[in-house]
């Protein structure tokens, strides 16, 4: 459009720079808050459950099964092999970086070694583990890489070790 | 001697044309975000080193938190008329039209099946109440199958039918909820021979734990 000129002043302009900070400031909360607010999903795979056999127990080697049960006050038992003959354990660890993982990265390492296959975790949580406690083993496999593993039920032999070690 | 002038460059740049492009930018995130719905149970998610997110649609989601109450939802509006209709068949429960769409726009909810149409007749701020929703029914009794049992079929068939597609279960849980009450969840899920499904959580690093 035309300019009038009235008396050559000079139009009046706007410094504009803090308007265009505050939308890109704006921009990238919006851009992030969209993307980043979708929660995450852990991916579990339960076995197939048999309702008339139900004691049907899948047999695995003893040298292969290193069974973890999950306590209360966020500790953790395992052994490895059978309960009443354990070839090692029952050993209470913490949960994270130095208590269960190193651990199964150890245990992964030498069932690979003198068995030539890999390591079968089984996962028991007791009553008095919480659901935190579940997750944080879950994500434990899949930090350590351990791909086979089930979630199963406790037995009152190991709700008896749980309470021997003080963590039931 | 003449002096040579060298005209100054201005400093200042226009910033109307970088304004502009801006706010558009800014009004396009504002309108394609979606806004979080009230959840009808907040819950206190445990954390995890996966990166997968949660599946946009044809999920269906329990919730579980305060002390073992579950309540459950699915996404989906017409999925969500379509398992009404199909559970107002079951339990002989008729809604009118109007209560249909009220519903389909409810995020989760938790109550009996006898106690659904004085939550559908609230609103939005009323229903987050805590403590107002007491969790829906999740034990048998007798030989019929609980009624999560019957909503979760049910959101199965009308996400089947609406959207020709499978459900996804998703298991939402409070970190400090006990173990028994997500095993009561699970057990309910692999009565339905749903032997895959997800855990909600957020993100961590690696080296947590001391």
């Amino acid at each position: 459009m035309a300019e009038l000129n009235t008396g050559g002043k000079q139009q009046p302009r706007v410094d504009l720079t803090a308007m265009v900070d505050l939308a890109f400031l704006l921009i990238t909360f919006f851009m992030l808050t969209t993307s980043l607010a979708k929660p995450h999903a852990m991916d579990v795979a339960m076995p197939d459950k048999d309702k008339e056999n139900k004691d049907d127990n899948l047999e695995v080697a003893d040298n292969r099964s290193m069974t973890v049960l999950l306590g209360a006050n966020n500790k953790i038992a395992y052994y490895m092999g059978q309960l009443e003959n354990p070839i090692d354990g029952p050993t209470v660890v913490d949960y994270g970086k130095n208590g269960i993982r190193p651990v199964l990265l150890e245990k992964l390492k030498s069932v690979q070694a003198a068995t030539g296959k890999g390591l079968i975790v089984i996962i028991r949580p007791a009553e008095t583990s919480n659901y935190r406690n579940l997750v944080d083993i879950l994500d434990e496999m899949k930090i350590v890489n351990a791909t086979q593993y089930t979630i199963g039920d406790i037995g009152e032999a190991e709700v008896e070790l749980l309470k021997e070690q003080g963590i039931n | 001697m003449p002096k040579i002038k060298v005209k100054r460059a201005s400093t200042t740049i226009d910033m109307t044309a970088m304004c502009d492009v801006s706010f558009l930018l800014l009004t396009f995130f504002i309108l394609t975000a979606t806004a979080r719905q009230p959840e009808p149970l907040p819950v206190d998610t445990p954390a995890s080193t996966v990166q997968i997110k949660v599946p946009d649609g044809n999920l269906g989601t329990i919730t579980i938190g305060d002390n073992g109450k579950m309540f459950f939802g699915v996404t989906g509006p017409n999925v969500r008329v379509r398992m009404l209709e199909r559970m107002s068949e079951k339990y002989s429960i008729g809604f009118s039209q109007q209560e249909k769409e009220r519903f389909s726009l409810m995020e989760g909810f938790g109550v009996p099946m006898g106690n659904l149409k004085q939550i559908i007749a609230m609103d939005n701020n009323e229903r987050g109440k805590p403590g107002l929703q007491p969790g829906i029914p999740s034990d048998s009794t007798g030989n019929n199958p609980s009624e999560l049992h019957e909503w979760i079929i049910a959101a199965r068939y009308a996400t089947k039918e609406v959207n020709n597609a499978e459900m996804r279960v998703a298991i939402k849980g409070d970190a400090k909820e006990q173990y028994p009450a997500i095993k009561k969840a699970i057990d309910i899920l692999q009565g339905q021979k749903i032997n895959k499904f997800s855990l909600v959580t957020n993100l961590r690093t690696e080296d947590y734990g001391n």
